[in-house]
């Protein structure tokens, strides 16, 4: 058993071990944690199979972002973990007979009998200067240019929806409007002139008049 | 000529267009003058092309005008076959249309007064009036003058369409209603058969033109159909036809409508309840010669039922008390006289029949009718007596229909119903002895309720109310006018007409005979002229039979009402039972009530009980609902609204689905 | 030497796992999510395999397609969690039975 075998199993071994925790967790945080341990683990067994450009993106992109939301997802929700897990057990005896079930036609169809070494045999390693990652820029900006520019349209569509799907507005927030405050005109919306009669200044001329008054009655 | 033709067609319609749509703009002097005009071209052009026939040599017209439609290689077309038949036949419709329109005007001059106040049906219903009757003219030309199959049910049918306005013309008056419902079932019935006869013809001959189908028929003779067990397709077919014209021309069991069409105008029962339409059957029968003188077995059907309908709706006659009844039953007997000449073969005589009965026919019931006018629309003969002092022109006149109708020696009638009943004794088919004696003994029959009729109306004592026979009075000349035009062929058309149609075989090949059924051979062999003939007839049974009833009716309603003023009453009470079964006309209405009509009800109300409400309401409609609503309260638990109940579902279902496909 | 069928096994045992996964953690949807994940990551696994030992690089830029959808789909899953959760004050499954006709 050659290192590169060694490396297989530890890696499959991890993969497998933290997949099963993911899924047997009570805690969505530990769940989530072990995710982020199988998605690593999983990037370092492509990296085994000259998939090193994937690899990376699995864990930069997996990792890094995907995985973070969903920490963030499950510390911002406030879930009662307890009744969760109610029934845990009730079901098992089920899933576990499904999962038998598919791992036996799994196995049949997918065993060495089928995929084996002798059916497929190992690839030669690659050249030193062999680049995955331009071998895949190629493919991509050339044969899957349109698949690859409706990818990004559906993340586009994927950040316009979840960001509309949770917006919300709070009554109570106050904000500015930009465009209002750029459309606002000088005249009519900033300053009106109110045309009004000119109103007698109240003190001095009832004073001066109350004097004449005086002055005409004496 | 096709423009000729066409101009007699379409002239009446331009008229019945005319006063129909436009009856306010033109007005009642407007609507029939207009009608007059155009029945009057079409009457004017017939006669000469009658007289083209007669005199000139005017060629068979067989054309086609337009093509409607051709469907799987059979032509639907409008077209134009005017031979003798047709031109006779073109002559009579025309001719005595024409009269009863100048009559109508006299006729319907007061007919606000039948319409309840204020009835918006009752506005312009004299227009009205002369609209239909043009479209009738217009009609029944379509019907003889076509040259196929498809224009002569289109003719059969709006002949039978304006029958049924005019009967039910009164609409305000339910029984009105009532027997036009009656006579458009009841000639459903018979144009049912009708159209079965066509679409049989259009099956076996992939023809509807006449000409092409007659070429035909003979290669048919011997073809079976496998209906009923095997019948002669020719017997088939005539006898299918052969119903639709007992619909039309009211042969048993399709009669009863005849006798409650009278609740029409009188002048539409003479225009089409008597001289025209109802004798459609009996022209249309006889433009089928070429198909019916293949099928004895059609020949004999034909026979026994115009005989039996000939003697037996003549007894009825004798016990009916409303004028316009009696003449009608006597109008059905003689269709029956016309269509048991077809069943011997003597087409010649039917049609000779069929023309002389239009004019005395026709002069009976507008006779019939100055006659209710005077009476104010009173119509019970019960009330007349000693009308002829009054109203001499429409005494005379009736006194020459009637004469006609019993074929008294010399008047028209008595050229035609006389060959008619020596050529059914010169029959050889099935039944014929049988029909001889009913239509003989008929002649008697005729008498009896032809003179009954006549003294208790115009002779005897005067037993109407005073304010009516102070009134009474001749009626005016329009009235008077078309009963003495009407007279005139009427004494003297068999006398001129009798040769050329029955001995010189003046129809030519607009009729075929078989030489085997040739009845009126022997007539046309033994002819030494009229004056031979009526010497002839003299001798025979028909002839002492009429006289001895006509002898019998004057002993009973002249003598014996002058004696006794009810005789007639007490003679029907001293009749019981027969009276009675003649009173309900054999039962047939009572029949067709019970068991049609009852029978229809309690069919549809059974069909409205297990078939609607049951079946439909219950199981289909309801118990859809009810299965759907049981099902999915069954099923309702399987959606749980919860995502994880779904999943699994699809889940469980892969992964079945995955081992089923592995493991197998 | 690593053959096809230990990555085509090892993706199909974490594609179970996941499977089983749904099963038992059946009420919290954020779990669910996460298996989701879990079962995408299996097939990548396996595209990535067949890319390698087929020697075409097809299989890896439909993981890269593939990352790209499942980065999409939860990040407007979690959205829709955030609002459900806001609006019900709660995420059991148990509960969301809005679909029930």
């Amino acid at each position: 058993m050659g290192f590169e075998k060694f490396l297989f199993f530890l890696f499959a071994i991890i993969t497998l071990f933290s997949a099963g925790m993911v899924v047997t967790r009570r805690n969505p945080v530990h769940a989530a944690l072990y995710l982020v341990l199988t998605f690593v683990a999983t990037a370092a067994l492509w990296l085994l199979i000259e998939a090193e450009f994937l690899g990376i993106v699995l864990v930069l992109v997996y990792v890094g972002a995907v995985m973070v939301l969903f920490l963030f997802v499950v510390m911002m929700l406030d879930i009662d973990v307890a009744a969760m897990r109610a029934q845990f057990i009730r079901y098992l005896p089920l899933g576990l007979l499904i999962v038998g079930l598919m791992m036996f036609n799994m196995i049949l169809v997918l065993g060495p009998g089928h995929f084996g070494l002798e059916h497929f045999a190992k690839p030669a390693a690659a050249a030193l200067d062999y680049s995955n990652t331009e071998v895949l820029g190629r493919e991509l900006y050339t044969t899957y240019l349109y698949q690859f520019e409706i990818a990004a349209v559906i993340l586009l569509v994927a950040i316009v929806a979840a960001i509309r799907l949770t917006l919300r507005r709070r009554p109570e927030t106050k904000y500015l409007d930009p465009s209002a405050q750029v459309r606002v005109r000088k005249g009519p919306d900033r300053l009106r002139i109110v045309k009004m009669p000119t109103e007698p200044v109240p003190a001095p001329v009832s004073q001066a008049a109350a004097g004449g008054k005086n002055g005409d009655d004496q | 000529m096709a423009f000729l033709y066409l101009l007699i067609v379409l002239a009446p319609l331009a008229g019945a267009i005319g006063a129909g749509f436009f009856s306010a703009r033109l007005g009642r002097v407007g609507a029939h003058r207009m009608t007059i005009l155009g029945v009057g071209i079409s009457c004017a052009l017939s006669l000469a092309v009658l007289a083209g026939f007669i005199w000139g040599d005017l060629k068979v017209f067989n054309d086609s005008i337009y093509t409607w439609m051709i469907a799987d290689g059979i032509r639907f077309e409008i077209g134009f076959l005017v031979d003798r038949l047709t031109a006779l036949m073109m002559a009579t419709v025309t001719f005595v249309s024409f009269m009863v329109h100048i009559y109508t005007i006299g006729y319907m001059a007061d007919d606000e007064h039948n319409w309840p106040q204020g009835s918006l049906a009752g506005k312009h219903s004299y227009q009205r009036f002369f609209s239909y009757i043009s479209l009738f003219t217009f009609s029944m030309l379509m019907l003889v003058m076509s040259n196929n199959f498809i224009q002569l049910f289109f003719g059969w049918e709006a002949v039978g369409l304006v029958s049924y306005l005019l009967i039910g013309f009164w609409a305000t008056r339910e029984s009105a209603v009532y027997a036009n419902l009656k006579a458009f079932l009841v000639n459903r019935v018979g144009d049912f058969g009708f159209i079965l006869g066509i679409a049989a013809v259009g099956m076996y001959f992939n023809s509807m033109n006449y000409s092409e189908v007659f070429a035909q028929a003979p290669q048919f003779a011997d073809t079976q159909v496998a209906i009923l067990g095997g019948v002669s397709l020719m017997t088939l077919i005539c006898i299918l036809l052969f119903i639709g014209a007992m619909g039309k021309s009211a042969q048993v069991p399709l009669h009863v409508w005849l006798p409650d069409s009278m609740e029409g105008p009188t002048p539409i029962s003479a225009l089409i309840h008597a001289a025209t339409m109802v004798t459609a059957g009996i022209f249309m029968v006889a433009r089928m010669s070429p198909l019916y003188e293949l099928s004895t077995t059609a020949l004999s059907f034909v026979l026994i039922i115009g005989a039996v309908t000939a003697f037996f709706m003549g007894l009825i006659g004798l016990v009916q008390n409303d004028i316009k009844r009696v003449v009608a039953y006597s109008t059905l007997s003689q269709l029956g006289y016309m269509v048991a000449a077809l069943g011997a073969s003597a087409y010649a005589a039917g049609i000779f029949h069929l023309m002389t009965h239009a004019f005395f026919k026709a002069l009976l019931f507008l006779a019939a009718g100055s006659v209710i006018i005077a009476m104010h629309h009173d119509q019970d003969i019960r009330n007349m007596g000693g009308l002829w002092k009054k109203m001499p022109i429409t005494w005379l006149t009736a006194l020459v229909g009637s004469l006609a109708l019993i074929a008294f020696p010399g008047f028209s009638g008595f050229f035609s119903k006389d060959a008619i009943i020596e050529a059914v004794g010169h029959s050889q088919v099935f039944g014929a002895h049988f029909a001889w004696i009913l239509l003989t003994v008929g002649a008697l029959v005729t008498a009896l309720y032809s003179f009954r009729m006549y003294y208790l109306v115009f002779h005897g004592k005067p037993r109407m109310d005073e304010h009516t026979r102070s009134h009474l009075h001749e009626t005016p000349w329009v009235v008077t006018g078309p009963l003495i035009a009407l007279a005139i062929p009427s004494i003297f058309i068999g006398w001129f007409t009798v040769e050329p149609l029955l001995v010189s075989n003046w129809l030519g090949d607009a009729i075929h005979v078989a030489h085997e059924h040739d009845s009126l051979h022997a007539l046309a062999e033994h002819w030494h002229g009229q004056m031979a003939f009526i010497e002839h007839g003299m001798h025979g049974w028909p002839f002492l039979l009429a006289m001895s009833g006509l002898g019998l009716a004057t002993l009973i309603w002249w003598f014996g009402v002058k004696l006794m003023p009810n005789l007639d009453a007490l003679l029907q009470r001293a009749g019981g039972p027969l009276t009675r079964i003649l009173q309900d006309k054999y039962g047939f209405d009572d029949f067709n009530q019970r068991v049609f009509a009852g029978g229809g009800l309690g069919l549809g109300r059974l069909f409205w009980n297990a078939g609607d409400q049951v079946l439909i309401d219950g199981a289909v409609v309801n118990g859809s609902a009810r299965s759907v609503g049981r099902l999915a309260g069954q099923v309702r638990w399987l959606q749980s609204g919860l995502l994880y109940h779904y999943a699994m579902a699809m889940i469980v279902g892969l992964v079945g689905l995955l081992t089923l496909y592995v493991v197998f | 030497m690593i053959a096809l069928s230990d990555y085509l096994l090892l993706a199909g045992l974490m594609f179970a796992i996941a499977v089983a996964g749904i099963f038992i953690n059946r009420k919290n949807v954020i779990i669910l999510l996460m298996c989701i994940e879990l079962m995408l990551l299996a097939v990548n696994i396996n595209f990535v395999a067949f890319s390698h030992f087929l020697g075409d690089t097809a299989g890896q830029v439909f993981v890269f397609f593939i990352l790209t959808v499942a980065a999409a789909e939860a990040a407007i899953g979690l959205a829709i969690l955030v609002i459900l959760f806001r609006g019900r004050q709660t995420i059991n499954v148990d509960e969301l039975d809005l679909l029930k006709g």
